[in-house]
C-alpha cells in the first residue's frame, strides 16, 4: 500500500461541513481541528487539542446522550489508529446517529510527516467493516466527497477520505477546552445541569 | 457469587446521581454493578476494548447533558492516563470505580506493580482519590464522590479495596 492520496484536505472538509446545521462536530488533534476551523467556527464544533486517540469515543458519548441529533467525528489517520479499538466498542453500542470521517494522508502530518500505517499496510475502512461497520466507504476524488456528505450526515458510516499530504497553513482554534466545552454544552441547551 | 447488598447500594447511590451512561473493561468485582446496569432499562452500557475509552465517552456524555461512570480495575487505569488530560483540561466532571488488585492476598504477582501504583497515578493525573475498606461505607463513598465529580466539575476515582471485594481465588 502506498499513500495515493490527491484530495485538499480543505477542500474536502469545507464540502463535508457545508451547511452544517446543528451537526454535532468532534475534531481530532493536529490538522483536522485545523480544518474543521478553516471551514468556519462554530459553537457545535468540539476541537481536540490532544487527547489522542479519544475523538470517535467522545462522539460516542454526545450521540448516546442526543440519539436525536447527528454527530461527526473528523479525525486523521493516526488519531484514529491509536484509538482502534474503539471502533470495535463503537459497531457493538449500536448507535445509528454517529459517523466517522477520517481525512486520511497516510502520514502523521504534525510531527514531520512520517509514515503512518495507512500508508504502509492497514486499511481503516476494511478494519471498521471487520469490528461490524455495516456502512464503510473510501473517497478518492471531490465527487466521492460530495457524495459523503450527506451519507455522513444520515447513515452510521465510516468513511475514509484519501488526501494529499500538503500541510495548508494552520487555522487555530480555540485551545480552552473548558471554554470549547462550556460554549458546546450551552449550544444545545444542557449547561445548566 | 451471591448478590452483595453493597452493591446494590452502590447502583442505587450511581441510580441517585442521575448516571446514564455506564462503561466499563470487565472486572469480576464489578460483576454484579455491570449486571444491574445491563437490566436498568434508563442506563446505557458501552463495553470497552481499553479503560482510556472510557474518559473519552463520558467526556461526550458531559457534552451532550448526560452523566457517565466508568468501571475498570485497578490494572487498567494505567492505560488512561493522557487522556485524564481531557477533563483537567475541559474541567468537566469524571467518576470512576476502580476494584483493587495487587494489595490483598494478591496470587498474581503481574497485578501487584500497577496496583500499588494506582493512588500515585491517579493523583499525579489531576484525579481526587477516594478509597473504600468497608461495606457499610461504600454508597456514602459513591454518593459523595459523585457529588464532588458532577458538582464541582473534577475527576474523581473511589478504589474498591481488595479485601472488601474479596480476593480473587486461583484453584489448580
Amino acid at each position: 500500500m502506498r499513500n495515493d492520496g490527491t484530495l485538499n484536505r480543505r477542500e474536502v472538509t469545507s464540502v463535508l461541513l457545508r451547511d452544517p446545521g446543528d451537526l454535532l462536530v468532534v475534531s481530532g488533534l493536529g490538522a483536522p481541528s485545523y480544518d474543521a476551523a478553516a471551514a468556519g467556527d462554530r459553537t457545535l464544533n468540539f476541537y481536540l487539542w490532544g487527547a489522542m486517540g479519544g475523538a470517535a469515543m467522545i462522539g460516542l458519548g454526545i450521540a448516546l446522550a442526543q440519539p436525536s441529533r447527528r454527530v461527526l467525528v473528523l479525525t486523521g489517520d493516526g488519531e484514529m489508529l491509536m484509538g482502534l479499538g474503539s471502533l470495535a466498542t463503537i459497531a457493538a453500542a449500536g448507535v445509528q446517529n454517529l459517523a466517522v470521517a477520517v481525512l486520511d494522508n497516510a502520514r502523521y502530518g504534525e510531527t514531520g510527516s512520517q509514515p503512518s500505517h495507512t500508508g504502509l499496510t492497514t486499511d481503516l475502512a476494511a478494519v471498521a467493516a471487520a469490528c461490524g461497520w455495516a456502512n464503510t466507504a473510501t473517497a478518492r476524488s471531490m465527487d466521492e466527497a460530495e457524495t459523503l456528505r450527506l451519507r455522513l450526515r444520515r447513515e452510521h458510516l465510516f468513511a475514509v477520505l484519501r488526501i494529499a499530504p500538503d500541510e495548508p497553513p494552520r487555522h487555530l482554534p480555540p485551545r480552552d477546552g473548558a471554554y470549547l466545552s462550556g460554549r458546546f454544552r450551552r449550544a444545545i441547551g444542557v449547561a445548566a445541569d | 457469587m451471591p448478590p452483595r447488598a453493597w452493591q446494590g447500594e452502590v447502583f442505587a447511590a450511581l441510580k441517585a446521581a442521575r448516571i446514564k451512561q455506564v462503561s466499563y473493561v470487565p472486572d469480576a468485582g464489578h460483576a454484579q454493578l455491570i449486571a444491574s446496569a445491563h437490566a436498568d432499562p434508563e442506563m446505557q452500557t458501552v463495553v470497552l476494548t481499553t479503560e482510556e475509552e472510557g474518559i473519552a465517552l463520558a467526556a461526550g456524555a458531559w457534552l451532550g447533558g448526560q452523566r457517565a461512570v466508568l468501571l475498570m480495575q485497578s490494572s487498567g487505569v494505567g492505560n488512561c492516563i493522557n487522556m485524564l488530560s481531557l477533563p483537567v483540561n475541559c474541567r468537566m466532571p469524571f467518576l470512576t470505580l476502580v476494584t483493587m488488585r495487587g494489595e490483598w492476598a494478591e496470587f498474581n504477582p503481574w497485578q501487584v506493580p500497577m496496583g500499588s501504583a494506582t493512588p500515585a497515578v491517579l493523583t499525579a493525573a489531576g484525579v481526587h482519590v477516594r478509597r473504600v475498606d468497608s461495606a457499610e461505607d461504600a454508597a456514602e463513598i459513591v454518593a459523595a464522590s459523585a457529588a464532588l465529580a458532577f458538582d464541582s466539575a473534577v475527576p474523581v476515582s473511589v478504589l474498591l479495596s481488595q479485601r472488601l471485594i474479596g480476593a480473587k481465588v486461583f484453584v489448580k
